[in-house]
């Protein structure tokens, strides 16, 4: 089947899908953007992570069909050309990255956790916003120092 | 493989009566990990997002009408204040992004006895709306689940909705798992107290064939509450609540969790989420 899906602001059209295909297969493998990553396919790991309509889902969960007519950003679609998204930047600052595998997940949801924040989120909630999201390497700690600069960088500015 | 994308309710329920094979997929956090791991593939796939009343909710005689497209993360946010036992147990589901697509009425649609909302929606006496090009059927909770992942909905019915009254008391949920986040129950337990009739409501996940209510403990409990004066529970009357509880329940042993420790940790949480609930009601 067919299925247009506006991805980053631009309308984009998968021809040949698989009607059992997931978004996350379907942005990987036929849009050409492999930003999200494939780990588990079941909803566990978090690093398939993209906004669907605004909302951050895992994208190995979403069937494709049900992006139909939908609005998706991925982790290629934060930066501004060159010009990385803060969190972005924190995160390359702080050190939240090492095999990276996680990274594009993580920075989508915690992108969202930001952009609902005020001011700096409590510890507390900024584990309960990532809980969903599983990192290998780092330990999680840098991952939060990014977190909370990213978001104290928001609310100075 | 065929992909059905009604786009009003009626035409999903015509769709349905023709595809009685079709599989409906709302968040698709149930659907898509049995795709993806290749555990079964579905002659259809029915796809109900695109039905914009199902998202709806509406509030009538002291009932909230869940939409079956209402995600957990909605529910919480906009209903938690009125349903306070599923709300805790909505919290409890996976992770943010599980939550953000899943639904109560997949949640009932997979009706594994380790689905966390089946516990409050059985303490608190909850409705099924199912219905089919035939018409609507109210299918009470205590009757809906009908087996390990098995539930009552005819092979043309859909679930519009879930009907759940608003709490007229303490409610609490209560769970087991290895950690906080993104586990599957190894047992669950939610009480609701109804002072308006002088009831309790409870309900046992993880612990049986089905989610199921502990009636004995109830009626026990609802006996021995002084309703009226509001003096503390007698430790007595918790023990044996905790005890009725854990007797309702038919555990196995299983790679999440024993019998034996199940029929414990039940009793435990009976006896912790009373006391939840009556410091709350004495407090009120
Ligand atoms: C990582 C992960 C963690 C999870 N953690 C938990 C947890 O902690 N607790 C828990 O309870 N569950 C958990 N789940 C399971 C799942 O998220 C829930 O069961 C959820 O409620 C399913 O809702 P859904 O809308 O995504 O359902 P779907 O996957 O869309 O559907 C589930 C089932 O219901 C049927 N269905 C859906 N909508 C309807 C309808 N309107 N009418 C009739 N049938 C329908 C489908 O055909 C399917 O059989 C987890 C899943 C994942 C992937
Ligand atoms: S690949 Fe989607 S959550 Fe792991
Ligand atoms: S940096 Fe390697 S998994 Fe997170």
């Amino acid at each position: 089947m067919r299925v247009n899906v506006t991805v980053n602001g631009e309308a984009m059209t998968a021809d040949d899908v698989w009607e059992g295909e997931s978004l996350l297969y379907a942005l990987r493998e036929r849009l050409g953007l492999p930003g999200a990553k494939n780990a588990c396919e079941q909803g566990e790991c978090g690093s398939c992570t993209v906004y669907l309509d605004g909302v951050p889902v895992c994208a190995c969960l979403v069937a494709v069909g049900q992006a139909e007519g939908r609005s998706v950003i991925t982790v290629e679609g934060l930066a501004d050309g060159d010009n990385l998204d803060q969190v972005q930047r924190a995160f390359v600052e702080c050190g939240a990255v090492q095999c990276g595998f996680c990274t594009p997940g993580l920075i989508v949801q915690a992108h969202s956790l930001i952009a609902s924040s005020s001011g700096v989120p409590e510890d507390a909630e900024i584990r309960e916003a990532l809980a969903g999201n599983l990192c290998r390497c780092t330990g999680y700690e840098k991952i939060l120092d990014a977190v909370r600069l990213a978001a104290a960088r928001k609310a100075a500015s | 493989m065929d992909f059905l994308r009604p786009t009003t309710w009626a035409e999903a329920l015509a769709v349905k009566a023709e595809r009685p094979e079709a599989t409906p997929i709302q968040g698709g956090t149930d659907v898509m990990v049995e795709i993806n791991l290749d555990k079964g593939r579905p002659a259809a796939l029915l796809d109900l997002n695109p039905i914009a009343e199902l998202r709806d909710w509406t509030s009538e005689d002291g009932w909230l009408r869940i939409g079956a497209g209402v995600s957990y993360t909605r529910l919480i946010d906009e209903l938690g204040g009125w349903l306070p036992g599923l709300s805790q147990a909505s919290r409890t589901v996976g992770s943010p992004q599980i939550r953000n697509r899943g639904t109560v009425a997949g949640n009932l649609g997979a009706a594994s006895p380790a689905g966390d909302s089946h516990p409050p929606l059985l303490a608190s006496d909850a409705i099924v709306e199912a219905e089919s090009v035939r018409g609507v059927r109210m299918i009470r909770i205590g009757d809906f689940y009908t087996g390990v992942k098995r539930n009552a909905l005819e092979p043309d019915e859909l679930i519009r909705a879930v009907r759940v009254p608003y709490a007229g008391g303490p409610q609490y949920f209560s769970k087991i798992g290895t950690r906080n986040a993104m586990v599957i129950a190894v047992c669950s337990f939610a009480i609701a107290l109804h002072p308006g009739r002088r009831a309790v409501g409870t309900g046992i996940g993880s612990a049986a064939p089905t989610p199921r209510r502990a009636p004995e403990a109830e009626e026990f409990l609802a006996g021995e509450l002084d309703w009226a004066g509001r003096s503390p529970v007698p430790p007595e009357t918790v023990r044996r609540f905790g005890e009725l509880v854990a007797q309702a329940a038919s555990p196995i042993d299983d790679v999440r969790g024993t019998r034996d420790y199940r029929v414990h940790a039940l009793a435990v949480m009976a006896r912790r989420t009373l006391g939840w609930a009556w410091t709350e009601y004495r407090g009120t």
